[in-house]
């Protein structure tokens, strides 16, 4: 067990540099940086102009649709690592369970391509 | 305490600390970050418990989807948080009740969990059977021996596929798309036409 947790090392010792590196720039920036700070310097700056608008707004759903499909396909490769991990021990029902699984996510895929959910209009 | 200890202790702390941040700070785009703060952590809380796989998919899933999701749709919808807030108090008899229940439920399960004889395995659980590695274990297992939850959650992913699909496309009238085969198969011949138009007449 502590073997595994070893290989983890490396990965510790940059997140401690990471945390390390951005407290010193954090306080680095609130001791030695100049404030000085005024209205027109603190304001929003967009272009030299005033900001017109704020910055939420409506936008189309389309993009919803489009990430909501991305995580499904990333969910469908997370259960291919597994399996392309293990593929030279498991049995052929496994091999065959994965087709399976590919063959109702690729008539979901059909279906979407078929209805034009990939197309932008 | 070994450093594995130290690093749980480590690890649970920011994972309570950043979940409580989720829910008191006032920004909702920093809320989110506190939530990628707390799904780091938990990550390598299973990374901790030997559960390599699952640590992986969760930075993967829920870090790199999920949490850039819920990042774009807090930066980016319509909606005024502090009007939101300010409603929300209205609400918070309500969340609370709800709140002591998950709280007993959670109780009911630390006091009352018991397990049958033979399971031994349950008292203390192993990620990874001794030499292989836990992504090989899981995947010995997962696809013949536990073949319909698997295709179950193939099903699943159909399903939330095709109601993706139904609940938000709507094809605009009056719209010109791009026909690419269309635009290939287009012919001079027939798309052009020569008239011999004689001097002084119309066509």
């Amino acid at each position: 067990m502590d073997a595994f947790l070893a290989e983890y090392t490396p990965i510790v010792v940059f997140m401690l540099l990471a945390i390390g590196l951005g407290l010193i720039l954090l306080l680095a920036a609130a001791v030695l940086a100049v404030r000085n700070p005024d209205p027109e310097k603190v304001s929003a700056y967009e272009s030299g102009f005033n900001a017109f608008d704020d910055a939420r707004m409506k936008f189309n759903v389309r993009f919803y649709l489009v990430s909501i499909l991305f995580i499904i396909f990333d969910l469908e490769v997370a259960f291919l690592f597994p399996w392309a991990v293990a593929f030279g021990e498991i049995s052929m029902a496994a091999f065959w369970s994965m087709m399976v699984f590919l063959g109702v996510l690729t008539v979901g895929f059909a279906y979407e391509w078929k209805k034009g959910a990939l197309d932008w209009e | 305490m070994t450093i594995a200890d130290i690093a749980f202790f480590a690890f649970a702390f920011t994972v309570v600390a950043a979940a409580l941040f989720v829910v008191v700070s006032r920004n909702p785009v920093h809320s989110v970050l506190w939530l990628i703060l707390a799904f780091l952590s938990s990550a390598s809380m299973f990374v901790l418990l030997g559960a390599e796989f699952v640590a992986m998919l969760l930075v993967i899933v829920y870090v790199g989807a999920v949490a850039v999701l819920f990042l774009f749709v807090v930066m980016m919808l319509d909606v005024d948080f502090a009007a939101l807030s300010a409603e929300m108090a209205k609400y918070v008899p309500l969340a609370a009740l709800i709140g002591v229940i998950l709280l007993m439920q959670l109780a009911l399960v630390f006091g009352a969990w018991a397990t049958a004889d033979g399971v031994a395995v349950l008292d203390s659980p192993q990620a990874t059977p001794e030499g292989t590695h836990n992504t090989a274990a899981l995947g010995m297992v997962l696809y013949d021996q536990y073949f319909l939850l698997f295709q179950l959650a193939g099903l699943i992913l159909l399903v939330a596929m095709i109601g993706a699909i139904v609940l938000t496309l709507r094809h605009r009238e009056g719209i010109k798309r791009q026909d690419v085969l269309a635009q290939m198969y287009r012919d001079p011949a027939k798309s052009m036409e020569l008239k011999d138009v004689k001097p002084g007449q119309g066509l």
